[in-house]
């Protein structure tokens, strides 16, 4: 990692065209953030001073929190703005709403909205450092980051695990951030669900397609189950939920079948008994707490990585840099 | 300094912070990453040889105590901070640096220690103390005063991380990490 | 007073006349005089020289939209008829899918009145097949084609309801006009805002498949073949939609077919990034889809280049990708792109292109022009095909500046348009 300037860019806007030495490092630096949550006082300067806008136009309460949380644990301050819209209104208030923001000269930006492309739209006009917390079906690069994190702790590696991911893949950003962040540190990856929720083409994202869960639970070392959301079954995607949990449902007795310890993710919230049974998410293979531990200190560590540096005062700055 | 002159000025070090101490009671030695962790570890096995005492000691990363992000930007977390286990709230806390310039590790180090908790007293030890400061802060117990001529930089060597003891005069831009 | 304009030693290229060679051409009154080597100038004529360029039958685009009425911040019929002159054309035929909808004849006599003031390219109106254009019942047909209407077509939108479009096909033979079709099966498409496929896969955005075009292009043809009527499929930009035209073509059914220049040249990897810019409807497709395209306007299944202009003001398009609105504006980089990058790559030669934007658009819709022959209208593009130009979108003479092609170099520009005789554009 250069010494000096800006090691990810201005933002992150997803996994997608990230290199390996990129997410080891980002991996890298949230071990440390860890440690910093089981302090008495668990904050640190880094971001004194520095005005983050959490601008979610979709609700969330987790992600939205995690991120908080990350925030003020680095003493930055924090300003949550919600925004729910009819879908053209969406449009045009992002564009203004962009303007407002670089008229504000606010430091960082967390952005989640309804609509893909929507975190790399605003990254695009404002200077300030935009992190995508969720943009339609596109990426959710926390996410995936928090998922490589808890499977690099758990597993020793990435490299090399075979890791399929399970449920309704084509609506799905931690799906599409999980398959970039996974094949970029050299996983084998795979994806399972009813056909209608599969995205045209997985194969040339770099996956294969299992159509039933016991074939996937067979090949693989760890399940990152999604979340099947009501809506679809309402627009005809599955016929109904407890068809879904039939043939896709993760549960205890699928598990036993595997030849190996799997591990199980899941992003949440759960809908248990639908795409993962309840004794399954509280179970001896589920590392879904661990998830939600490591999204705060992934998070710490993006908004770490993005912060300051200018490198043109870097000479300068390193005479003082010493003791 | 040739390896013996870092040994004898780390045996004096030694004898110094017990000597204000009254002894090794309360005392807590806290390495500030990366070479004063070696230095700090020699002044414990120095303690225990003339005393007979295993001082608690502990490491201390000060990268996100810094107050130069703004302007260098986000650099590797190179070891992490480790509190001994006995902690430190009412300890003697000795921090051990390498080299003493600006003064402004020192105050990170300062601020991260209070935010661990409060120790009884923080007292300041280095090896090398080069002068140049722009903070008001001095150590309490230096190991040998330098003279850095321009253009020159002043370096620690310790085995763990270069291969050898000692302290060197180098070119500006030669410098390792 | 009579205008004669002679134009000196250019390449006269009309496959009307089987005619390519260095001619000159005189114009008078409004007419193609006559075509001849080493014509005399007449005293009060206006003499162009046009020595390396090439002079051909005025370029007509048979798909525009002029969003007057109802979208003027977008494009009125003048600008757009600035805008084509400027691009080279003619003629356009302009679409009906304005607020209020062309769907009678008194909305046909306001575009064509507009058209005459601008005075600039000719504008053929189009009207609704439906009513309002909802789908349902038929419009005023044969009152709107009294009125100047030249073909019919619920164009922005599919007919989603066959028995009214096999109605409307037997209908309009009474009238010998076309009935045009947009292609698209909107239950299929729904959710859709660009080509289903390895990209809207990466993007996160739901994609239209490329059957969505191919059943309604099946259908039509079927349908045109029950009727005996005459459907003009537009924008085609499907490999098995270029394929069952051919066939139903060898079959003797009547139809005609567009091919754009985006579709010509383009694919989905423009939308790449979340391009507005590149984003219309029917989208930019695969590789696949654009070969198959340029071998169709090749050998003639697509009759006809038309740009389906579609002006749409910055600010909408200045929008997350699922909420802009479909279209770009093409009239003004229309002839550049065909002659740098399918002409000059060896897909069409010069004199076929001529064909498919002059010869063959007037051929489909029965419209005058298309041809430099004696007596006959005087409509003529003339334009440099070694010119190498910058597209500059602010410097389009249309209101709208959405396009994908900003600041692609092209060799070829429009050097002169002439309408009825009289010079109405030169650059």
């Amino acid at each position: 990692m250069s010494e000096v300037g800006k090691p990810l860019g201005k933002d992150l806007v997803g996994l997608e065209g990230l290199s390996a030495d990129q997410l080891r490092m980002i991996l890298d630096t949230a071990e440390p953030f860890k440690e910093i949550s089981e302090r008495r006082i668990k904050k640190v300067p880094v971001l004194r001073g520095k005005t983050i806008v959490n601008l979610f136009f979709e609700a969330s309460t987790r992600t939205r929190i995690s991120f908080e949380f990350a925030e003020k644990r680095l003493s930055a301050d924090t300003v949550n703005i919600s925004s729910t819209g009819s879908s053209v209104a969406k449009g045009e208030t992002l564009v203004d709403t962009a303007r407002n923001l670089e008229a504000m000269r606010i430091d960082m930006v967390v952005i989640r909205h309804g609509a893909s492309g929507a975190a790399r739209f605003l990254a695009e006009r404002i200077p300030s450092n935009v992190i995508n917390a969720g943009d339609g079906w596109h990426e959710h690069p926390t996410q995936g980051l928090l998922d490589l994190l808890t499977i690099r702790d758990r597993m020793g590696r990435i490299e090399g695990l075979r890791v399929c991911i399970v449920g309704d893949i084509k609506h799905s950003r931690v799906a599409r951030s999980n398959i970039y962040g996974l094949r970029a540190l050299g996983a084998e990856v795979a994806v399972c669900g009813p056909r209608t929720l599969l995205p045209p083409a997985p194969e040339e994202l770099g996956c294969r397609v299992f159509s039933r869960v016991e074939e996937a639970i067979e090949w693989a070392d760890v399940l990152n189950v999604l979340r099947l959301q009501l809506e679809r079954m309402q627009a005809g995607y599955v016929p109904s939920l407890r068809e879904y949990n039939r043939i896709w449902g993760v549960s205890t007795a699928r598990l036993e079948a595997a030849p190996r310890d799997i591990l199980v993710l899941h992003p949440g919230p759960m809908n248990r008994g639908v795409e993962i049974d309840s004794d399954v998410a509280d179970g001896p293979h589920s590392v879904i707490l661990n998830q939600v531990t490591n999204g705060v200190a992934v998070r710490m560590a993006v908004l770490y990585l993005l912060a300051g540096g200018q490198p043109e005062r870097a000479e300068a700055a390193k005479e003082g840099g010493e003791a | 300094m040739s390896e013996s002159d870092v040994r004898r000025a780390v045996a004096r070090m030694a004898r110094e912070i017990v000597e204000r101490n009254g002894g090794t009671d309360g005392l807590v030695l806290m390495g500030i990453h990366r070479r004063g962790v070696q230095i700090a570890d020699m002044v414990r096995r120095e303690i225990r040889e003339a005393e007979g005492v295993e001082v608690p000691t502990g490491s201390i990363d000060i990268t996100l105590y810094r107050d130069d992000l703004e302007v260098i930007g986000p650099r590797p977390i190179v070891g992490g901070s480790n509190l001994p286990a006995a902690g430190i709230d009412g300890k003697v806390v000795v921090l051990v640096d390498d080299v003493a310039y600006t003064g402004r590790t020192t105050k990170a180090a300062l601020n991260e220690v209070g935010d661990w908790g409060r120790p009884r007293r923080i007292v300041l030890c280095v090896l090398i103390d080069r002068g140049g400061r722009e903070l008001p802060i001095q150590p309490d117990i230096t190991g040998r005063e330098v003279q850095v001529p321009e253009g020159q930089h002043v370096e620690v060597l310790v085995p763990e991380h270069d291969g050898r003891l000692g302290v060197d005069l180098v070119e500006k831009g030669a410098e390792s990490s | 007073m009579s205008e004669k304009i002679l134009l000196r030693g250019g390449r006269v290229v009309d496959p009307s006349q089987s005619l390519d060679r260095v001619h000159d051409v005189l114009i008078v009154d409004g007419s193609v005089a006559r075509l001849a080597d080493g014509i005399e100038a007449p005293e009060d004529a206006r003499t162009v020289d046009c020595a390396g360029k090439v002079v051909c039958p005025g370029l007509i685009d048979v798909h525009v939209h002029l969003r007057e009425p109802g979208g003027e911040h977008k494009e009125t019929i003048a600008t757009g008829a600035a805008s084509a002159v400027a691009g080279g054309f003619t003629a356009v035929c302009a679409m009906p899918n304005t607020d209020p909808p062309i769907d009678d004849p008194a909305a046909v006599g306001f575009v064509v009145a507009a058209g005459r003031a601008a005075g600039l390219a000719r504008v053929y109106p189009v009207g609704c097949i439906s009513s309002g254009r909802a789908g349902e019942r038929l419009a005023l047909v044969g009152e709107m084609v009294d009125a100047g209407a030249v073909a019919i077509t619920d164009d922005g939108s599919p007919v989603m309801n066959s028995g009214l479009m096999r109605m409307a096909l037997e209908y309009a033979r009474a009238f010998g006009i076309p009935v045009a079709d947009h292609p698209e099966d909107l239950g299929l498409s729904d959710g859709g805002h660009m080509n289903e496929g390895i990209v809207s896969s990466r993007l996160g955005l739901g994609g239209k498949p490329n059957a969505s075009e191919d059943i309604h292009i099946v259908r039509d043809l079927l349908l045109a073949e029950l009727t005996g009527g005459h459907i003009h499929l537009q924008h085609v930009s499907t490999r098995f939609g270029v394929e069952s035209i051919r066939q139903a073509k060898a079959r003797g059914v009547h139809v005609t077919a567009e091919a754009s220049p985006h579709h010509l040249v383009l694919t989905h990897e423009a939308v790449d990034g979340y391009r507005t810019e590149a984003k219309m409807n029917p989208p930019l497709r695969a590789q696949e889809d654009v070969d198959a395209v340029r071998a169709g306007l090749a050998d003639g299944t697509l009759d006809t280049i038309a740009t389906d202009h579609a002006p749409h003001h910055y600010d909408e398009k200045e929008a997350a990708f699922a909420d802009a609105p479909n279209g770009i504006v093409g009239l003004e980089t229309a002839l550049g792109i065909v002659l740098t990058h399918v002409v000059g790559e060896g897909v069409i030669d010069l004199p076929t292109m001529i064909e498919r934007m002059s010869c063959q658009p007037a051929r489909a819709f029965g419209l005058p022009g298309g041809t430099l022959a004696i007596g006959g209208p005087a409509d003529v593009t003339v334009f440099d095909p070694g010119a190498r130009w910058v597209v500059d979108a602010g410097q389009f003479r249309s209101r709208s500046r959405n396009t994908p092609f900003g600041g692609w170099e092209l060799t070829g520009r429009p050097t002169m348009t002439i309408v009825g005789g009289r010079i109405v554009w030169s650059g």
